[in-house]
Formats: structure tokens, C-alpha cells, sequence
């Protein structure tokens, strides 16, 4: 069973929807017993930092996500609160990752909204990825690039795509969204 | 680097696509869910739904019917049309939607876009801009296209910018239907007075012309509706075009 962990996020079903199109079956829960006897548990999401954390913590889900020692997977505003801090509503955060978040600067056009490559790709979470494949990404703030980078995309300025600490692994891009890669990709978080 | 978007909306009108779509190897042309796996096979970089019934009576069908997209496609979709408030929203986000889409609604309450925003993020809220130009002016129209207002266009983009949404659909109504490419001018001048992304909409009749929306304006997405449903234009016969003539295509 794959626990998705459900928080005052928007659209999370599509996560459910692409583990049951791979044939995993998965419960929607802010349940701490659940999720502790999860095999695996995703934290996905988009929405609001401050708010997002204020509701873990409210549950004391921060402190449960910090104790999970089973592969552990963060999506997009999942991966900025997994990280030490957030310029969105300046935030301190899980600090899995030991790098801040920042706003992007408006160089371009914000938020980074569309399909977008995925370069230095390291460990188990890529593999059979093609090198410069497109994923699905929409966020305005970014992970720096940190010791546990295992994933980079340029937009305004080089960023984490991706990030692998010990059982967590985290993606800024929607795997759920990125059609076939982003299936390769779950695919491969699931196998783990 | 970041690819520009080519974008299929679909016509909803009681759960089923309209227009007259000539796909000869889909079972039920009329059947969107067939019609949004065709367009994400071939490459469509999001789908757009719109839901041009939009009564109550409908909602239900309507939310059903994003149930069924969202377990059939992964890539990202947005669904419009005859949405009032964070209520109608949340149903749609929570059966699988990626975005709402807001028009008439917004205009009439600028405040829904802040509102939609603070709850589910700006990321969500895509606010679809009708515009004219009218005695010498791009203006605001409502209505399905059938209200003028006093808005100028590029005024009630800043607006909405500000008010808190992710991206600006901009459908220029002197183009739409003529085949005669998009309005790059108001599509320019909208993309330059605001930060966040546009997609440009209206009036695609030939490859060459999102060729000229992508280099002469800052649109980073195109959407289009008849051309893709009648098969004059194939998604991937258009992205390897693009990709011929140096626009970044995934």
C-alpha cells in the first residue's frame, strides 16, 4: 500500500489516478499510523508554503514525515517543504534538504509553467530516463542547487529538479503530469 | 529550456465534444475522453475543456466528466466554463483538474480570482480574456463574446495579474474563426504589461502562424480548436515543423 499524504493541497487525485494506471493501489490520508505502515508514501501538492506547513504541523505530519524511514517521495510544493526554508510566506520547512527555496527573480516569465528538461540525472529515480527529456513543471519558487541535487533544469537560473537524501527523493516537477517519462519515473520511485 | 505549449480545446456541451470533428480512427468522435487520449498521444502539451452549457443541471456531468479525463490522461488540463466561486472550483480541482478557467465571472467579481488563488494557488487560476478591438481600442468583452465592457484589454490584464492568477488565455475575437493567424499585436502588448504566462488563442489556420505567435510576441503556449479537431492541422506534423524552424517544442 502507498500512502499519499493528504494536506490542504490542490490537485492530488491525479497522483492516486497515475499509481492506480501503474497497478498500485494507494489511500489518500493525513493518518500517522497509516502512513507509518505505508510500504512507500508520497507527499505531493501545489498550493501555499506557510499555510501547507501549518497544517502539517497542526497534525504533527512534520514530525511524522521526518521519522519515515521507507522510500518517501516528494512533488513539487512537497520538494520545497522538504527543503530548510521558504521565501513563500517565509517558511522554515522540513529541512530534509539542507537548501532554501527562493522566489523566482522576474527575469522571465513567472511562474515556470510548462515542459521543461532535466539534466545531471543521478541514481535509481532516472533510470532509463533519456538525458534532456521533458517534464511537466509549475512553481514559482525553487530549490537551490545543494550536495543532495540529483536533478537540474535551467530556467532564470539553475535549480534542483530533483533531490535523493537517504529514503527521500523529491521532484520539483509532476511526474503524475508528464506523461510517459513521468510514468518511467514513478515507475522507478515505486520499484525502490 | 522551457518548450512553448501547443494546446487542443475542447467544446463541452452536456458531457460531449462539439463541432463537427472528422477523426476516422476514433470509435466516438463526440466522446471527449476518446478525443483527449487521441491529442495526448500525438503530443498536445496540455488540453483545455470548456464547458459551453455551463448550467447547474450540467455541473454534475461536467464533474464527471473531469473524473474520467483525469484517470485516462497525464498531462496537465484545465476546465472552464460557468465558473462562479471557490465552491465550484473545489469540485473540479478535487475530480482531477489541474486549472479552472474563469471569463464573464471574474469581470463581473475581480475578487474570485483572488479568492481561487488563496485557496488552491495562482498556478490554478488561468482567467480567459475575450477581447475586440473596436474603435481603435482592444476591449474587454463578456459573454461568450456577446457583452462589450468599458475593460481595456491590457488594464484588465495588469488587473489580473495583481489579483493574484497563474496565466492569461487571450483570445482575440476579430481573429477567431478567419484562419488568418493570431493577433500578435494585443498578444505582445498583454505578454509585455505582465509577468506571468499567455496563451495565445484565435484565429490558427496554418503551422506558419504559431510560428509567428511564438517569435513575435511572448505567448509561451498556443491553443487552438478547429484546426486540430478537423485534422487540417496534425499535433505532431505542427511540432516537427516548429522544431524545423527553431521554436523550442518538447
Amino acid at each position: 500500500m502507498i500512502a499519499i499524504i493528504k494536506y490542504n493541497a490542490g490537485n492530488i487525485q491525479s497522483v492516486q489516478n497515475a499509481l492506480n494506471n501503474l497497478g498500485y493501489e494507494s489511500v489518500i490520508t493525513d493518518d500517522k499510523a497509516t502512513i507509518l505502515a505505508a510500504d512507500k508514501v508520497i507527499f505531493p501538492g501545489v498550493g501555499e508554503a506557510s499555510s501547507a506547513m501549518k497544517y502539517l504541523k497542526e497534525r504533527k505530519l512534520d514530525e511524522v514525515i521526518c521519522s519515515i524511514t521507507q522510500p518517501f517521495l516528494g512533488i513539487c510544493l512537497g520538494l520545497q517543504l522538504m527543503c530548510k526554508s521558504s521565501e513563500e510566506g517565509q517558511t522554515e520547512c522540513l529541512g530534509i534538504f539542507d537548501t532554501p527555496v527562493k522566489l523566482f527573480p522576474p527575469k522571465e516569465k513567472v511562474p515556470h509553467m510548462g515542459w521543461n528538461n532535466c539534466t545531471e540525472l543521478q541514481g535509481p529515480l532516472f533510470e532509463n530516463v533519456e538525458l534532456e527529456e521533458d517534464v511537466y513543471y509549475v512553481h514559482s519558487y525553487y530549490a537551490e542547487v545543494c550536495e543532495n541535487t540529483i536533478a537540474t533544469c535551467d530556467y532564470i537560473n539553475p535549480f534542483s529538479a530533483a533531490f535523493n537524501k537517504d529514503n527521500f527523493y523529491a521532484t520539483q516537477f509532476h511526474p503524475e503530469k508528464s506523461a510517459d517519462v513521468g510514468m518511467k519515473i514513478l515507475k522507478n520511485f515505486l520499484k525502490l | 529550456m522551457l518548450k512553448k505549449r501547443i494546446i487542443p480545446c475542447l467544446d463541452i456541451k452536456d458531457g460531449r465534444t462539439v463541432k463537427g470533428i472528422n477523426f476516422v480512427d476514433i470509435k466516438d468522435a463526440g466522446d471527449p475522453i476518446e478525443l483527449a487520449k487521441k491529442y495526448v498521444l500525438e503530443g498536445a502539451d496540455e488540453l483545455v475543456f470548456l464547458d459551453i452549457t455551463a448550467t447547474i443541471e450540467n455541473r454534475k456531468t461536467l464533474i464527471d466528466l473531469v473524473k474520467k479525463v483525469a484517470q485516462e490522461i497525464n498531462i496537465p488540463f484545465t476546465v472552464g466554463g460557468g465558473i462562479n466561486s471557490v465552491e465550484d472550483v473545489r469540485q473540479i480541482i478535487k475530480a482531477g483538474a489541474d486549472k479552472v478557467s474563469v471569463n464573464s465571472s471574474a469581470v463581473k467579481r475581480p475578487t474570485l480570482i483572488k479568492e481561487i488563488a488563496q485557496e488552491f494557488g495562482g498556478q490554478c487560476v488561468v482567467v480567459a480574456i475575450d477581447t475586440k478591438f473596436e474603435n481603435n481600442e482592444w476591449k474587454v468583452f463578456v459573454h461568450g463574446g456577446r457583452t462589450a465592457t468599458p475593460l481595456k484589454t491590457v488594464n484588465w490584464a495588469k488587473e489580473v495579474e495583481a489579483l493574484g492568477a497563474g496565466e492569461i488565455l487571450l483570445t482575440s475575437m476579430n481573429n477567431d474563426g478567419t484562419k488568418s493567424g493570431f493577433a500578435l499585436d494585443i498578444t505582445q502588448q498583454v505578454s509585455e504589461a505582465v509577468n506571468i504566462p499567455i496563451i495565445a488563442s484565435g484565429g490558427a489556420g496554418k503551422m506558419e502562424h504559431f510560428k509567428d505567435v511564438f517569435e513575435k510576441t511572448g505567448a509561451t503556449g498556443a491553443l487552438a480548436a478547429s484546426i486540430f479537431h478537423y485534422g487540417e492541422i496534425p499535433i505532431p506534423q505542427l511540432k516537427d515543423y516548429l522544431k524545423t524552424q527553431k521554436i523550442a517544442i518538447r
